[in-house]
């Protein structure tokens, strides 16, 4: 626990990229087994979940502590942060004593620990929460706490990890990432099993493919008959994986979402073949798409009643094959993979999936005019493929373009929420955002306030109560992670901007539930829109 | 009451003196000269003898100043004024005022933490105590000096390893000097600001060991893996552009929580103070064994609160235009 709490301190302490990969791979050579694979889940959004009642924890740390409960209460509103309050009350360990147990170094110890909860009695928990206080330091008491209260985040990009990882283990960051996706959890794994595993596990997907906006001239793409184009779809990027007999949905995040789509993931077509597609889950009836907000309400929620069915329909639009017969087809050219799909296709055609049209065009002109005509389809744009590219992992420049109709058009986290006026008075309604720069800090750069209906407010707002880091007046400063596409009329740069670029007319487009902070744009895709504008 | 709360500061009217003033006044008695306790205007001061270089240098050369040692009594209609260590900074004082069955001493800024420069704090028995409470809150408690340097000198060695400076806010007066002594012992190469080389000179003359550190606008070029000192407000200048490459921190009993320290945008936040923190004001109020205590600038309704239900003390809070430690180290204005 306390090398643990020195990594975040490090990794806190330091913007560099290759001191935070230095920091993570001497942790790494110097944990053990176990408490490597926690950090690894900790770090990929595996973290636990609140395991006691906040309110308990403070009435007992007003006990510990000899202080009166609104003393608490009033630290907790001035710090902003629960777990940073507690960890300052709380009185501190003697130093450095005999007795201070081996369980103070192990990660795991506090953590296998706290998983056991659920079926524990409050009183256990409790007994086990003050033995931890009493031995911890004040700076492990407070990564302690937040893993209690569930709030554990860390600055940590998944690439980052990986990178780290890789030179630990000596391998291909691909390789690591392929190692560190799926369904795994800390209970169910162990180093062994995560890295060295024979056996591979069924549900596992491949790295997303990913593709930048695109940055040049058409014409500086060379000859057309070697590209490939699509509709860039309005949907949920999705990897559905077909493999005896099982059906597993991920999302572009790599989260498992079998459960939002069952008409995909119970559908007997799908279980009958043994291929892994890449495509697009979007809402669609009589052969069009329907608005993404249908597409929306599907997410996230526990229970997929035969209402929301029949409401939201979706279908699987495929438009890449990684894998058929268990034989992995990454590395064949997209115009082989292709052809594989179109045979998938006849053998097993069905209302579940259809393949997503390569569309014709004989020179850029009709591409251009493709690409206007987008809208109308329903679709952002078009995708641009190179024919003889294989398929690659992570975002890649070269072989695969996206290019949307509307150029002012990106993804920003949220950052801060302020009150409104008027008729939303007391609500949240003006929102700041930002978006990653070079060094993956995140940089406000636009405020947006239009764009969300009543429910969404709500919805956010109670987010916002929940997810507050600090208040000042009437700002608060909240957790990054609600994703929002915003569009702007204009783009330029400026001074008077931390970020360097103004934007003209802000406005939320939507609320982008499907993705996670590490997706959105950066300050550079800001930059190239400027170049381009 | 022999000391009386009004709209120009403290008042002793046996005396006829006033402690700390914040409006022009005949006769002002001088706890330190930090900008928010020492102000300018008034006729007649009285300070610790330490404190006279520094007054001086910021109120002006002219000024008409008496000077004290800890512990001498000065009689004033019947009244006993004496100034007692209170640890702040160098020449920092309590303010003893007896007169009849009342004793009251206003202890203006102060740490029970000895800090190796200024003369240690001492507690002084007395009837009613005025305590500052900047940091009145059980959020604040500090770790010993000597292991807030041990991290603050692996920073700066991390960053010399990297070719680069390391750049320290600090208040000119007290915390600056406080960092130069730690860092001149460990080996650093130090450069400052102007304004804590006019202090550092002021308080030599007073007869404290201040190390011979050079003003940035010396000639001499930055040695890369410098440590430089400034007030807070020089960070935001053009100032700081000739020290590239560099990183910042800030040394601040408020870098304690994380919230400050994000919203600084400091990379590196030490908890440093020159006020007591939550413990310390506790103990420094037993110690005075007063039977009422007044609180004064700080978390005031709060630290009030919890001494009057929680210790059952006959506590008070009075409003005064002290500010104690700012987050951003605004006391001074940069000179250069
Ligand atoms: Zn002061």
């Amino acid at each position: 626990m306390k090398r643990f709490t020195q990594l975040i301190a490090e990794l806190d302490q330091t913007t560099s990229t290759s001191r935070k990969t230095a920091a993570l791979e001497r942790y790494f050579h110097e944990v053990p087994e176990a408490d490597r694979v926690w950090t690894i889940a900790l770090f990929t959004h595996r973290r636990p979940k609140r395991a006691v009642n906040t309110a308990q924890l403070r009435s007992w740390t007003a006990e510990i502590a000899g202080l009166p409960l609104w003393m608490v209460e009033e630290c907790w509103h001035i710090a902003g942060d629960l777990s940073e309050t507690m960890a300052a009350l709380l009185p501190d360990a003697p130093p450095e004593s005999e007795t201070e147990s081996a369980q103070v170094n192990s990660l795991a110890a506090y953590l296998d620990e706290m998983s056991t909860w659920k079926e524990k009695t409050p009183e256990y928990a409790r007994t086990f929460i003050e033995k931890a206080w009493r031995e911890l330091d004040k700076e492990s008491r407070f990564v302690f706490n937040k893993f209690i209260t569930g709030g554990f985040r860390v600055g940590v990009s998944d690439k980052l990890l990986q990178q780290a990882l890789a030179r630990v283990l000596n391998r291909e960051t691909a390789e690591i990432a392929l190692c560190l996706s799926g369904n795994w959890t800390p209970q169910n794994s162990t180093w062994e099993t995560l890295f060295f595993a024979e056996t591979e596990d069924e549900s596992r997907p491949y790295p997303f493919y990913l593709a930048y906006a695109l940055e040049q001239d058409l014409q500086q793409l060379g000859n057309p008959t070697e590209w490939q184009a699509e509709w860039k779809w309005d949907g949920i990027r999705g990897q559905l994986v077909a493999r005896n007999g099982k059906v597993h949905l991920w999302s572009r995040g790599e989260e498992l979402i079998s459960d939002s789509f069952p008409e995909l993931s119970q559908s007997p077509l799908f279980s009958q073949m043994n291929a892994v597609l890449d495509g697009e889950i979007i809402a669609w009836e009589n052969d069009a798409p329907l608005p993404f907000q249908l597409l929306q309400s599907r997410l996230g929620r526990k229970r997929i009643t035969a209402g929301i069915l029949q409401k939201a329909p979706v279908i699987f639009l495929a438009y890449d094959l990684l894998e058929w017969e268990r034989e992995d087809f990454r590395s064949r050219s997209l115009a082989e993979r292709r052809q594989t799909l179109e045979k998938l296709w006849e053998q097993s055609p069905g209302k579940e999936w259809r393949l997503s049209p390569a569309l014709a065009f004989n020179n850029w002109n009709e591409l251009s005019a493709l690409k206007n005509a987008a809208r109308e389809h329903l679709a952002e744009g078009l995708m641009l493929k190179k024919r003889d590219s294989p398929y690659q992992s992570g975002r890649r420049r070269g072989a695969w373009w996206k290019w949307k109709t509307d150029p002012y058009t990106v993804d920003a986290v949220m950052i801060y929420a302020q009150r409104g006026h008027g008729r939303r008075a007391g609500l949240y309604t003006d929102f700041t955002f930002a978006v990653y720069d070079s060094q993956r800090q995140l940089v406000p750069f636009a405020k947006a306030y239009s764009g969300l209906t009543d429910a969404e407010f709500e919805e956010i707002n109670r987010w916002i109560k929940d997810h507050t880091r600090e208040s000042f007046g009437p700002v608060r400063s909240v957790d990054a992670e609600l994703v929002f596409e915003l569009a702007f009329e204009g783009i330029g740069e400026s001074k008077r901007h931390k970020s360097g670029v103004a934007v003209r007319f802000p406005r939320i487009v939507r609320w982008r539930k499907d993705k996670k902070v590490n997706e959105i744009n950066s300050l550079e895709d800001l930059r190239q829109l400027i170049r381009k504008s | 009451m022999l000391i009386r709360f009004t709209d120009k500061g403290f008042y002793c009217e046996q005396g006829d003196f006033y402690i700390d003033p914040w409006k022009p006044v005949h006769r002002a008695v001088i706890t330190h000269a930090h900008s928010d306790h020492a102000r300018p205007g008034n006729a007649h001061y009285l300070a610790h003898r330490i404190s006279a270089p520094v007054l001086r240098l910021r109120l002006g050369r002219d000024i008409s100043l008496e000077t004290l040692e800890y512990g001498e009594v000065l009689h004033m209609n019947g009244v006993e004024l004496s100034l007692h260590p209170a640890g702040h900074i160098p020449g920092s004082a309590q303010v003893r005022v007896a007169f009849g069955k009342e004793v009251w001493v206003i202890s203006g800024d102060y740490k029970l933490e000895n800090d190796g420069l200024s003369t240690p704090f001492e507690p002084i028995p007395c009837t009613h105590f005025v305590s500052e409470c900047t940091f009145g809150l059980p959020l604040f408690r500090w770790k010993p000096q000597e292991l807030v340097f041990a991290d603050m000198l692996a920073w700066v060695d991390g960053l010399r390893q990297e070719g680069k400076n390391a750049f320290i806010h600090a208040y000119s007066l007290g915390k600056a000097q406080r960092l130069i002594h730690a860092l001149h012992q460990a080996g650093a190469n130090i450069r400052v600001h102007g304004a804590v080389h006019n202090t550092n000179l002021a308080l030599r003359e007073a007869g404290l060991p201040i190390p011979d550190v050079l003003p940035v606008s010396a000639g001499q070029p930055i040695e890369p893996g410098s440590v430089i000192i400034a007030p807070g407000s020089a960070a935001e200048t053009s100032w700081t552009k000739r020290f590239e490459p560099y990183a910042e921190a800030s040394a601040s009993g408020w870098m304690a929580m994380r919230g400050t320290r994000r919203w600084m945008n400091a990379e590196r936040g030490f908890p440093l103070s020159d006020h007591a923190d939550w413990d310390s004001l506790l103990q420094a109020i037993q110690l005075s064994g007063a039977s009422q205590v007044f609180v004064t600038h700080g978390y005031t309704e709060l630290f009030c609160r919890y001494l009057r239900e929680h210790l059952q003390l006959d506590a008070h809070v009075v409003s005064t235009r002290f500010t104690g430690e700012t987050a951003n180290h605004s006391e001074e204005a940069p000179e250069e």
